[in-house]
């Protein structure tokens, strides 16, 4: 499937809802059941949750940044965050895992090791807050899977070839329409929070210092996942983007080609050619042991 | 691309290009050789040069040549456990006109036999080996695949073809290569299904015209 709105046309045709319409059509191409397809989505989730407190053990050790999910732990269990116990929650679930990922744990990358935290800090915290019942965070995963099937056949979700819009832009956007479906919003709804999310994301470089997925990645996952509850809660209010989400998507592929290479990904432009970025960068180089030529 | 495709894969961070493509280089590699490796030099090119020490990726491309896959959670202490088996490896840099920025250069030893092997991580954990023993080739690892080099003569072609049909084997794709007629040629073939120990044997000692044969067998079922 190549577009959102082939999606809804195949739901419309078929008289299935999104769940049933995307467990079709993958277990038709992997000549699989849809059980085992919505069951594959479960046993990432579980990968998933065991990495969930792995980033704010003690022998994590990131090259550049500091352990700071358990700095918004302490935060949030102090007061009431400002901007609302779920997303600090799931804030502090994506800096604890893309932690992880810079330390050399093991993660699961959705869609890439980059954005790993997004989806499992969304998923998570939603869970912890909503008590839902049954598989919905299977489903939910499904959906995001989905979206991002969408965004890697329209677009890209490197970000060498689309900036990090393309990485942690994507993973709201997959993460925003997994919390729609699991409140029960339509299908619809679930694509406009997708369009919502990659709208306000648009042109996000990527500007890894030293070239490492630390610095602004661990951050940029811990700030981005607010982003998809706004996105949700615009969508079930009946918020609509004027910009269909297939364009949006689009839009998407054509800035990331029109940003130049020192903003994707090559740790030349943005944060990582700041002066603090490139000491950063010089003193890591000066660590490594060197290679014989 | 799948579903466990977008979710995923599962692997040892940081980097799918550099951690987790580079840990599959090293199976591949490890694979194709076809058992413990005692002596391995990576010439590492690009990016993967430039950038190896903050992404883990000489010891995911250590851990591989062990046999480890990329969510191998022993990746980050891969050296240790390397010197502990008694594995030598060096790392040195070169630089190769035209090479894939993500890629690498294996020279494997056991004193008796060496093998090279160049591949280059493309994205997202996956990767092509591109040059086997100074033949280009194209392979992704997925499929089980065979690789036999041997004399630029007839009935080279007709006869591994017809011994794999005997076996029920089908072909997935099929490359054959020569440096000149009537000299070394070179063929890979991917294939559906895996061959068994047996049935490489009987493949060995088939044909005279073989110089060497490498097989790639399939890596380990998918955990889903």
């Amino acid at each position: 499937m190549r577009s959102f709105s082939e999606m809804l046309a195949y739901m419309e045709e078929n008289g299935v809802n999104l769940l049933e319409a995307i467990l079709e059509n993958e277990a038709a191409e992997l000549e699989c059941s849809t059980d085992h397809v919505l069951q594959g989505m479960a046993d990432r989730l579980e990968t998933m949750r065991r990495s969930m407190d792995d980033g704010t053990r003690k022998e994590m050790h990131p090259k550049i940044v500091e352990l700071d999910a358990p700095k918004m732990r302490r935060y949030r269990m102090e007061r009431d965050p400002l901007s609302g116990s779920i997303s600090a929650r799931a804030s502090e679930i994506a800096l604890s895992i893309s932690t992880c990922n810079s330390s050399m744990g093991r993660v699961v990358a959705a869609p890439t090791a980059g954005s790993c935290g997004m989806l499992p800090g969304v998923l998570f915290s939603w869970e912890e807050h909503q008590n839902p019942e049954g598989n919905l965070l299977s489903e939910g995963l499904t959906v995001a899977a989905f979206i991002g099937q969408i965004i890697a056949e329209r677009a890209t979700l490197a970000g060498a070839e689309g900036g990090c819009q393309a990485e942690c832009g994507a993973a709201g956007a997959m993460a925003a329409g997994a919390l729609v479906w699991m409140e029960g919003g339509s299908a619809d709804q679930v694509f406009q929070a997708a369009a919502l999310t990659l709208k306000s994301i648009l042109g996000l470089v990527c500007d890894p210092v030293a070239g490492l997925v630390e610095v602004p990645c661990i951050k940029r996952n811990g700030m981005l996942v607010s982003l998809a509850f706004m996105a949700a809660d615009m969508a079930l209010a009946g918020i609509r983007s004027v910009i269909p989400v297939d364009e949006v998507v689009d839009s998407l592929y054509e800035v990331g080609r029109s940003l130049p290479p020192s903003l994707r990904e090559t740790g030349r432009g943005g944060v990582a050619a700041t002066s603090t970025g490139k000491a950063i960068a010089a003193k890591l180089r000066e660590s490594a042991p060197s290679l014989e030529g | 691309m799948s579903l466990m495709e977008i979710i995923g894969p599962v692997m040892i961070g940081p980097s799918s290009s550099h951690t987790a493509g580079a840990a599959k280089l090293g199976n591949v590699a490890r694979r194709l050789w076809g058992g413990d490796i005692k002596e391995a030099t990576l010439y590492l090119r690009g990016s993967f040069a430039a950038t190896y020490w903050g992404h883990g990726t000489d010891r995911a491309l250590v851990g591989g040549l062990m046999g480890w896959h990329p969510d191998d959670d022993r990746i980050p202490k891969a050296f240790e456990i390397a010197s502990e088996s008694g594995m030598i490896y060096h790392f040195k840099e070169e630089f190769v006109d035209g090479a894939h920025p993500n890629s690498v250069r294996f020279v494997l030893s056991d004193g008796d036999r060496t093998m090279e092997m160049v591949g280059a991580s493309i994205g997202g954990g996956s990767v092509r080996i591109q040059e086997i023993d100074g033949f280009p080739v194209d392979i992704d690892g997925e499929l089980p695949t065979l690789v036999i080099f041997h004399r630029d003569k007839p009935g080279v072609m007709a006869s591994i073809t017809s011994e794999l049909f005997r076996m029920k084997l089908n072909i997935a794709q099929m490359t054959l290569k020569r440096k000149a007629r009537g000299k070394d040629a070179m063929v890979f073939i991917e294939m559906d299904g895996a061959l068994d120990e047996e049935s490489l044997k009987s493949l060995e000692g088939f044909h005279h015209a073989y110089t060497r044969m490498f097989l790639l067998p399939p890596a380990r079922e998918e955990i889903e």
